[in-house]
């Protein structure tokens, strides 16, 4: 009963761990910065560096914040619905595409990115 | 299925009263769902800039240097911020108040070396003519479309909201942790586990900040370089 109260009080996870997730954010965040100077299209672009936000946020929910060591019951209060809620507030988006129409009148399709990059 | 099977599977008695069914404090859940009310304030205003961003011709003026340099830098710091945090629990759930309050002044150290940072950047930009409600003049010359719109002036607003509030939720949390470090010894370890839940937020806030503001604006082709 001691033993298990104490495991209870414990801070699961090794320093060890958590510096391998440190080095992991740091990558990542590389990486974007990197991608940030390749010519791509915008929403190719936005994908990616929303992947890998999503990565970077669930690497530092889950271990950080030490969410994986919670009980399942906490993390399905809580995580669901605000994914579900985020989710939501994209129906704006068809909107401000429908909005940027009926302002400007464009000869040429919106440009979606600096004119330098060749494959637009 | 027998009743003591069914009693296991569907603890009631964790419901009724006298026990800690999520299995934290109560102060600790209140931070969690602090955290998720706060996560919908930052998602609701990076989609208001998404939305307008889509909705308007958009600058994208950050030069590598300074911009980028300083928020990649900055980046870095809150990232080692949340590495120190880390460990400072850690030493607070073995006992270890004194390392813990080490760990916790390193934290506050890479915040505050995040803020300073992040208002020379500001400085920066606010001395190139950048303001919530208009644009400099050359940035307007450069990005205007070959149809003649304009980019949109909202720039400003949508950059220094965004990284304002975020700003400032760092800056709270400096100071959070700086009463938590003064108070360690007399703190209960959860106490001291709260106070990361919020820098650990205040970090991750930013790795969605960091792309959509700053990635996404880079001025690739260098357009502006020459004025």
């Amino acid at each position: 009963m001691n033993a298990h109260a104490h495991a209870d009080e414990h801070f699961a996870g090794s320093n060890k761990l958590f510096i391998s997730i440190w080095v992991w954010l740091v990558v990542l965040t590389l990486l974007e910065i990197f991608l940030a100077y390749k010519p791509m299209s915008i929403h190719i672009m936005l994908t990616i560096l929303i992947g890998l936000s999503v990565i970077k946020a669930a690497l530092i929910v889950a271990y950080f914040m030490h969410l994986k060591f919670e009980r399942l019951s906490l993390i399905l209060t809580i995580v669901p619905m605000l994914v579900v809620c985020i989710l939501l507030l994209f129906v704006f988006f068809p909107d401000s595409y429908r909005s940027i129409g009926l302002r400007y009148q464009f000869k040429e399709p919106k440009p979606v990115a600096p004119a330098s990059v060749e494959e637009l | 299925m027998s009743t003591e099977a069914r009693a296991d599977f569907f603890p009631s008695a964790d419901w009724e009263g006298g026990a800690l069914p999520y299995r934290v404090g109560h102060r600790k859940l209140g931070m969690w769902l602090f955290i998720v009310s706060d996560s919908l304030t930052f998602s609701a205003l990076l989609i208001g800039y998404s939305y307008l961003r889509a909705s308007n011709v958009w600058p994208t003026p950050f030069p590598f240097y300074p911009s980028i340099v300083f928020a990649s830098v900055m980046t870095f710091c809150l990232l080692s911020s949340s590495l120190t945090m880390v460990f400072g629990v850690s030493a607070s759930s073995k006992g270890d108040k004194a390392k813990a309050r080490k760990w916790i002044l390193a934290t506050i150290f890479f915040g505050a070396a995040f803020v300073v940072l992040h208002l020379i950047e500001w400085n920066h930009l606010i001395h190139e003519g950048m303001r919530p409600f208009f644009l400099p003049e050359h940035w307007v010359q450069v990005f205007t479309t070959t149809d003649g719109v304009p980019p949109s002036p909202l720039f400003g607003a949508t950059f220094f909201t965004i990284t304002g509030l975020h700003m400032f939720h760092v800056a709270t949390g400096v100071i959070y942790l700086a009463v938590v470090a003064a108070r360690v010894k007399k703190l209960k370890h959860e106490d001291v586990e709260i106070s990361g839940l919020y820098w650990h937020f205040v970090d991750l806030v930013w790795m969605f900040v960091f792309p959509l503001i700053y990635i996404m604006s880079v001025d690739v082709g260098g357009h502006l370089a020459g004025h």
